[in-house]
């Protein structure tokens, strides 16, 4: 056994391990908590770890091991979640000081599901405050790092989970997806993140951001890992009225199919214009492996996505204004005692949301009040209908849809901090896809010249969230993009 | 001169529904317990939690719809009401705006033999707001209390149809009455199930154009409600017979003062930013669903006052003391239909339900009000039904039934058992009446010359004798009927 | 340049619709980088919308319903232990009269 490599062992690989008996989840999980002691210091991917709460899952799964009782598909393997992601009895934060010492009194759905799983839920990550941002710089606790080059950022709003399983100081975790939140920091960090159809995975517990668009989704090393953890997650919850009441497929045995005569819709006009070089030929070059695994491929328009960040620029801080009117420091949360009971709530929710999250809901109640709804709110859904529309017309000419998942490889931290239109155009590839509530993964496709990840993102048609776990596992088998790691995080 | 003006009102009633567990999670809906106790991360609005709408309350708003006349939208949607406020958990109410469950119905009222159709605009679905309990004096916090936060509410808007107080009053009574009966409402004004809000406005007599209209808010009594219109429609009035102009604005009524206070002016109004709910998809209700809340709809209270007249020749006064609650009306129906089966002597139904009309007008109501017991009979209707099918084949007296109906509410026993125990039962054995007067008449000889020789008073005195021999428990129509015999025979 | 899309009254109205306090500068600064993004936002105003339909909601679903059964609430600790001010089993709050907003 090379004990000192496990931590680079993938989520599917180390639960067989666990389940063989060859490793227990204590030693498992006290080299994965070893692992975040050392690096997250450089890193800020968690905000919490629990050590005792995690070593007591490992404990029990271990027993049930010795018990010989069927262990659960993620058996014994650390993992972490999102901060917005409600555990109970762990400070969940959404990384606000509105929120910095909220202890939920319920776990969140997917919770509970991945700890009937058997997976060890070492603690939660960092994160733009309330998942909104494109860069993880909008953090109440400060931003993560890119574990490829710390001085740049890992994206966001997913960046801790992104940085946590790109540097291995978990397996994988499961981030939270409204416009791009997991692709974007996937793409950024090298690594693997399936969002999920809108109601495949039960919202119950996440902290809601905007509601028609938030999707908690898997961040992994490999497409694998993802089929295996979204397989768990997904499902039917009666107390989410928007969770899909519709049979799981089996994702897992997606991997190892062929890929012949899938056809690849290519969306030219969508990358050509505002995309860096190097981002482009490694677009250029993943047509080309799809082309000899004997994919076809198909130029496709989308008319109208580039109005998709308008749209998601009003619909998203709309329902977020109206989500975020809880946080008033009544029944929990930051309080600012003011004059009165007004002044209390402006000044708690002044003193209490960061920049970002301010300017969302200043964005989003302009857009819903009076006498600007129908000009705003109203047009923007409408515009989102033909969104919509144009998607279901690319899918009936092919069978996956190709972008870019960003423009660029990772950016500076502060590059673009002065600047939130810029930052917005971050997510011009992966708010379509949210605006039409279909599947979207981001894996790896190449490095740029300075040696930065760069990621490609695959669509499909609401839920065939195996036919994107099939095309991309092809892809991998013939490519070698997910074995490249972080140098800084190998010296053990 | 002044001219004259008509009022115009409208109403806006906000009726909890009758259901076990709240509008969007499964907390109980149960009044009076301690404060937030019937809370969880739903209706606490914790960061997270997601509401699921509760199809008894859906169920139960299409029956209130069908009782009154609507028609059921089978796509409506749910919207959020955004505003800032402590008793409201979420700072925004999930109620209906586009596309409500329920619209177009009407409810037809009569005041002082003017009859007058009150258009329903909409009944829709929404969750109540918690309650915050003030402080006393100045200083001090709000205290809020979820318990309520969450309940299901129907809000039914009316066309301002309504010209006078006393028919917005009418309305409210006759609303407050088919929301009891439809079973989904239980017209507790005390406890804010049944609240309402009026919108009024004054117009020139003969104009069609309408005025300027004032909203008050909360006035939750039927008194209040006319006297709050009734104020409103003055103060108006002298705002215009001074030449003066009646500002747009939502008043409260103030009880202590009967007077209405400014509230929020129209520059102050609330944008509340109505937005669909992205948490909740559209509402479908199928027209089976439509179909089975019809078949559920029990009979209304004008059907059941007309068939109570028609059926059992019930006065119209009888008739709508009967039908003041659902909760009388079915003890009234079913100690009817149990005097006609366990009665020995054959009674037609009229018969029957005019003994148990008149029992329970009297005594039932007399001893719930004299105990204070609202409409908690503690006798069942079919032991009422006993008990006046014993006064029926002449066994007691009815002045022996109003003891017996004491004794049977204080003890729980049945009409036989307590008759039998307090050795009520008349006697009605011929023989031994027979038996008593022949004695009385030979041992009175005088008193017989008397009745004979035409002073028929004196058939009293024999009466007395025979029910002070008898310690009163004689049948007096037998003992008046075998007296005659031998005294004339 | 393009015309003024956004007032700086528009920004304390809105602000104090959100119940945010803003001081001078932030208000400037936000009328500033709204008005680009309003701005920018602008191109929907392109398109001809007549005859489209909203999307509300991305997959097409209907609300569930629940039946109504009591399902079990949480112990008063517990909903009351995140409150930033307790009193008498109540959250408690700075005093308000009914009907202030
Ligand atoms: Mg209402
Ligand atoms: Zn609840």
């Amino acid at each position: 056994m090379t004990e000192g490599r496990l931590h680079t062992r993938t989520l599917v690989a180390l639960s067989s391990l666990v389940a063989s008996g060859e490793i227990s989840s204590i030693e498992l999980t006290r080299l994965f908590l070893d692992r975040i002691g050392r690096f997250n210091g450089r890193l800020n991917a968690f905000l919490t770890v629990d050590p005792e709460y995690a070593l007591a899952q490992a404990a029990a799964i271990d027993r049930s091991k010795q018990k010989r009782e069927a262990l659960g598909p993620l058996s014994g393997v650390p993992i972490a979640v999102k901060d917005n992601i409600c555990t109970r009895g762990i400070r969940t934060t959404c990384a606000s000081r509105i929120l910095e010492n909220y202890i939920p009194p319920y776990d969140a759905h997917v919770v509970q599901r991945l700890r009937k799983a058997g997976a060890v839920i070492v603690g939660k990550l960092n994160m733009d405050e309330f998942a909104m941002g494109s860069s993880n710089e909008n953090s109440a606790f400060g931003p993560v790092r890119n574990p490829w080059s710390l001085e740049r950022t890992p994206g966001g709003s997913s960046g801790g989970p992104a940085a946590a399983t790109a540097s291995s100081l978990v397996a994988a975790a499961l981030g939270s997806d409204t416009g791009g939140s997991v692709r974007q920091p996937a793409s950024f960090c090298g690594i693997t993140a399936l969002k999920p159809t809108y109601g495949r995975v039960s919202r119950y517990g996440l902290v809601a951001f905007a509601s028609s668009l938030d999707q908690i989704a898997p961040i992994t090393r490999d497409i694998r890992d993802a089929a295996r953890l979204l397989g768990v997650i997904a499902g039917h919850d009666s107390r989410d009225a928007t969770s899909y009441p519709g049979e799981v497929e089996n994702y897992e045995v997606e991997c190892g199919k062929a890929i012949k005569g899938m056809r690849v819709g290519v969306v030219r006009d969508a990358f050509e214009k505002g995309c860096d070089e190097d981002v482009a030929s490694a677009i250029d070059k993943a047509l080309e492996t799809f082309k000899q695994l004997g994919c076809e491929l198909v130029e496709v328009s989308l008319p109208h996505i580039s109005y998709g960040v308008s749209v998601y620029y009003i619909v998203a801080p709309a329902e977020a204004s109206s989500n975020l009117a809880r946080f008033d420091s009544v029944r929990y949360g930051l309080r600012v005692l003011g004059e009165d009971l007004f002044d209390t709530y402006a000044k708690t929710r002044a003193q209490g949301f960061g920049a970002e999250v301010k300017r969302r809901i200043m964005l989003g109640t302009y857009a819903l009040s009076a006498g600007y709804y129908d000009a705003f709110y109203l047009r923007a859904q409408k515009v989102r209908t033909l969104i919509w529309n144009d998607y279901a017309e690319a899918f009936k000419r092919c069978d996956v849809l190709l972008t870019p998942t960003a423009p660029t490889p990772a950016f500076k931290l502060g590059e673009k901090t002065g600047d939130p239109l810029a930052m917005y155009l971050q997510d011009i590839f992966t708010l379509p896809p949210s605006l039409a509530g279909i599947p979207a993964v981001s894996a790896p496709c190449g490095f740029s010249s300075s040696g930065l990840p760069i990621g490609m993102q695959l669509c499909a048609p609401a839920f065939h969230e195996g036919r994107l776990v099939r095309i991309t596992h092809a892809f991998e088998q013939s490519t070698d993009f997910i074995n490249r790691r972080p140098a800084a995080f190998e010296l053990d | 001169m002044a001219r004259t003006y008509e009022p115009v009102i409208g109403l806006e009633v906000h009726a909890q529904l009758l259901t076990r567990s709240k509008m969007f999670c499964g907390c109980s809906t149960e009044f009076g317990a301690p404060p937030n106790t019937h809370v969880c991360p739903v209706c606490l609005g914790l960061p997270g939690a997601l509401p699921v709408p509760n199809g008894g309350a859906v169920e139960m708003a299409i029956r209130a719809a069908l009782a009154l006349g609507c028609t059921v939208r089978n796509r409506s949607r749910f919207a959020r009401k955004n505003y800032f406020y402590p008793d409201l958990a979420k700072n925004y109410q999930i109620s209906q705006y586009e596309l409500p469950l329920n619209e177009h119905g009407r409810l037809e009222i009569e005041v002082d033999g003017v009859k007058r159709r009150v258009g329903i605009v909409r009944i829709h679905l929404e969750e109540d707001a918690a309650k915050n309990l003030h402080p006393v004096g100045a200083g001090g916090d709000t205290l809020v209390d979820f318990n309520r936060g969450g309940t299901p509410l129907m809000e039914i808007v009316s066309d301002p149809d309504m010209r006078s107080a006393a028919e917005a009053e009418e309305y409210l009574r006759k609303l407050r009455e088919i929301l009891m009966f439809a079973g989904v409402n239980d017209g507790n004004l005390e406890e804010g199930s049944f609240r309402c809000d009026a919108n009024v406005s004054l117009r020139p007599t003969g104009q069609k154009q309408l005025g300027t209209r004032v909203e008050l808010k909360n006035i939750n009594s039927f008194r209040f409600v006319r006297k709050a219109i009734e104020y409103e429609v003055m103060r108006q009035q002298s705002v215009l017979d001074s030449g003066g102009i009646v500002e747009q604005e939502t008043r409260a009524w103030n009880v202590e003062q009967s007077r209405s206070f400014t509230m929020r002016s129209k520059e102050e109004a609330m944008d509340y930013r109505y937005f669909p709910d992205p948490d909740l998809p559209e509402l479908v209700v199928s027209d089976e669903m439509i179909a089975r809340a019809r078949a559920q709809l029990a009979e209304l209270p004008a059907e059941k006052r007309a068939r109570y007249r028609s059926a059992l020749g019930l006065t119209e006064y009888d008739a709508s003391v009967l039908t003041s609650h659902p909760a009388i009306s079915s003890y009234f129906e079913s100690c009817t239909n149990e005097l006609l089966k366990a009665c020995e002597k054959p009674l037609s139904p009229q018969q029957a339900g005019k003994r148990c009309a008149n029992f329970i007008q009297s005594e039932v109501m007399r001893y719930l009000k004299t105990e204070g017991l609202g409409l908690q009979v503690p006798v069942t209707a079919s032991r009422l039904a006993e008990l006046i099918a014993i006064v029926e084949i002449g066994a007691i007296s009815g002045k022996m039934a109003k003891e017996v109906f004491a004794q049977m509410a204080a003890t729980g026993k049945a009409a036989k058992k307590v008759v039998e125990q307090k050795g009520l039962s008349q006697i009605s054995d011929a023989s031994v009446i027979d038996g008593e007067v022949e004695r009385l008449i030979q041992a009175h000889p005088e008193q017989v010359e008397q009745y004979r020789s035409g002073n028929k008073k004196v058939l009293g005195f024999f009466v007395g004798q025979v029910m002070k021999a008898t310690k009163g428990s004689a049948n007096p129509k037998m003992v008046n009927e075998a007296l005659r015999k031998y005294l004339e025979g | 340049m393009s015309a003024v899309r956004i007032s700086l009254e528009d920004v304390r109205h809105v602000a104090k619709l959100a119940r945010l306090s803003l001081d001078e500068q932030e208000i400037e600064t936000m009328r500033k980088q709204l008005d680009s993004i309003l701005d920018y936002m602008a191109s929907l105003e392109q398109l001809d919308l007549a005859a489209v339909e909203p999307t509300f909601y991305s997959v097409a679903m209907q609300a569930p319903l629940r039946t109504d059964v009591i399902q079990p609430s949480l112990r008063r600790d517990e909903a009351l232990r995140a409150a930033p001010m307790e009193k008498a089993g109540a959250f408690a709050v700075p005093k308000v009269m009914d009907g202030e907003g």
